[in-house]
């Protein structure tokens, strides 16, 4: 059974009296433990077609399913309770809690949910532990380097043992050789995991660390 | 919760614009109620020393004791009243008090009583007072005689009562004969026979209700008294009701103005957070933790404001001249802390609808 599997999903805005397909009848599945890099230009659909991989959006038409799970028809409360138990994020900004610890920033994901205590403590210890970030567990975000920040937030994106994680576009504000080195650890920490992912990149370099490479143009996939 | 106390505890300047303004509403309101009770309870403290119960007036009097007359015999007929437990009389003279060593001449209400109550004891003996404590502040001593209204009748103070004052006078407390004295001395144009009073006060028995007794005796009497019970009669002073419902609008308004202030602040702040609630969502947390979060900080700004608004507060009353009649209650202080505490919270919660439409989707794509 594939981590993800979307098929004929198709998302439609209104805007005014006419139709902005933002994404195109679309189909991609992506197994277990598959790295999947998706690259396309600005407003190609990288966005859309990720929000509704992730649950956080609903799509007009198709299906959407994640380790056998139908979420189309979710509710959103069903699918923000979803998002929490299977699926984890890094997003583009790393937009992690300004005044939290890096240790803090990743039980929140667990207290805010109501799973917080001893357990996610040392879920969050041994996360730090193998992302090198053990002796920066209480430095503030402010205190850590680019990279650093960064390994937070994929430490945070694997604290609720997610099925699929999706990272958007995970090093655009990294110089290369650091870019190099996060997409190297997000391989490692993927694989070692058995965890689907969807790499969202504009940097057609990053693409070797997927096992396999999807484009997208004019909210059309094409493999 | 948590996430919303560390930023509180690791970020106490970004409350800080809402905190000191809550903890100067809170001065604000504590002092405003503080002058609120010290009104009322200076205006009323004679009427509120009566035993529970009801004061009867004349009809004609309009509620007014300084218009109201009674008579001694009129106790007889009070005490045949089903629920009555005793019957007394009550007069008061509003009078200049000289107070030997002091120049500046002290206001006095010279109560003449026949009740004793838990605040007041019994008249004490003829040309002697009780007086109220605050003319200990005035320069009175227990002892000296103080010469009461232009005749000058003396008046030895035999001992300090609390709480007795009337309509912002010093109570002094005196025996019936005592009081026509000084009021037939003072008062050429209102003298007073050896049976009169202003009005009757009527005790209720135990257990009883004083209203259905201020009805009881009104109709014995066929219309010829006006009784008001106790708490009622005080209300009914000049002045008080205007007094109170002015100072209530007044405090009303400043609460209004702490709830708008909340509700501004975290407005801005629910905007300033667009970025984190959506990256919170996305990662599962429901839209009612994100609420009770902001629920949590308002309600912790709201107490920690009014720590040290009371702070302030005390701090300001210790320069308060003692003329002014500021009465610092308990019970003004619980009102304040549950009005500002409950008013902060709902202020709070006016962001309620921003936090509920926050989306997680726009936390991809997007530099938040």
């Amino acid at each position: 059974m594939p981590a993800l599997e979307l098929s004929d999903v198709r998302k439609v805005y209104q805007s005014g009296d006419s139709e902005v397909v933002a994404l195109d009848t679309s189909s991609l599945a992506v197994s277990d433990d598959e790295i999947v890099a998706l690259v396309g230009p600005s407003g190609s659909g990288k966005t859309t077609l990720l929000s509704i991989a992730g649950g956080l959006l609903s799509p007009t038409s198709g299906s959407v399913s994640i380790t056998g799970n139908r979420i189309d028809g979710y509710s959103a409360a069903d699918l923000t309770r979803f998002r929490g138990d299977n699926i984890g994020f890094v997003f583009q900004s790393v937009n992690l809690v300004p005044f939290l610890t890096a240790r803090e920033n990743l039980t929140v994901v667990a207290e805010m949910r109501g799973k917080g205590g001893a357990g996610a403590r040392t879920r969050a210890d041994e996360l730090l532990g193998e992302l090198g970030l053990g002796h920066r567990a209480k430095n503030l975000p402010d205190q850590l380097s680019g990279g650093e920040r960064q390994r937070v937030a994929i430490g945070r994106a694997l604290m609720n043992r997610p099925k699929l994680v999706l990272f958007d576009e995970p090093t655009s504000a990294l110089d290369s050789k650091l870019g190099v080195q996060v997409m190297e650890l997000i391989r490692s920490e993927i694989k070692g995991r058995e965890t689907a992912a969807i790499i969202v990149t504009h940097d057609t370099r990053m693409t070797s660390y997927a096992d396999r490479t999807v484009e997208i143009s004019d909210g059309s996939l094409k493999s | 919760m948590r996430l919303a106390l560390l930023e509180l505890l690791r970020r106490p300047g970004r409350f800080a614009v809402a905190g000191g303004a809550l903890t100067l509403l809170t001065l604000l309101l504590l002092f405003l109620g503080a002058l609120l009770d010290g009104l009322y309870l200076g205006s009323t403290g004679a009427l509120r020393a009566q035993p529970d119960g009801v004061i009867v007036f004349s009809a004609d009097a309009r509620q007014s004791l300084l218009r109201s007359s009674a008579t001694t015999d009129e106790r007889d007929e009070l005490a045949a009243v089903d629920g009555v437990e005793r019957v007394g009389g009550l007069g008061i003279t509003l009078l200049g008090v000289a107070i030997p060593g002091v120049d500046e001449i002290s206001d006095g209400a010279i109560v003449g009583y026949e009740l004793e109550t838990e605040r007041i004891p019994a008249p004490p003996a003829a040309g002697e007072a009780w007086v109220d404590r605050r003319m200990e502040a005035e320069g009175a001593s227990i002892g000296d005689v103080v010469a009461v209204g232009p005749a000058e009748y003396p008046l030895t103070i035999a001992g300090w009562v609390d709480d007795s004052n009337f309509l912002g006078q010093n109570g002094i407390w005196v025996d019936p004969p005592t009081w026509r004295a000084v009021q037939n001395a003072n008062r050429p144009d209102a003298q007073l026979a050896d049976t009169d009073f202003l009005a009757l006060v009527a005790e209720v028995a135990p257990g009883g209700d004083p209203a259905a007794l201020a009805a009881a005796i009104d109709a014995t009497t066929d219309g010829r008294t006006e009784s008001l019970t106790r708490d009622d009669a005080a209300r009914a002073l000049p002045g008080v009701k205007e007094q109170n419902s002015t100072f209530n609008a007044i405090i009303g308004t400043t609460f209004f103005v702490v709830g708008l202030v909340v509700a501004l602040f975290f407005a801005l702040l629910t905007l300033e957070r667009v970025g984190l609630y959506s990256v919170l969502k996305a990662f599962g947390t429901p839209s009612r933790t994100l609420v009770a979060g902001v629920a949590v900080q308002a309600l912790a700004v709201a107490v920690i404001s009014f720590g040290f608004g009371a702070l302030f507060t005390w701090l300001l009353s210790l320069g308060i001249p003692p003329g002014v009649p500021v009465q610092f209650t308990i019970g003004r202080g619980i009102t304040t802390f549950v009005g500002i505490t409950v008013t902060a919270v709902l202020g709070g919660l006016i962001s309620l609808r921003r936090i509920i439409s926050v989306d997680p989707a726009s936390a991809i794509g997007a530099g938040v």
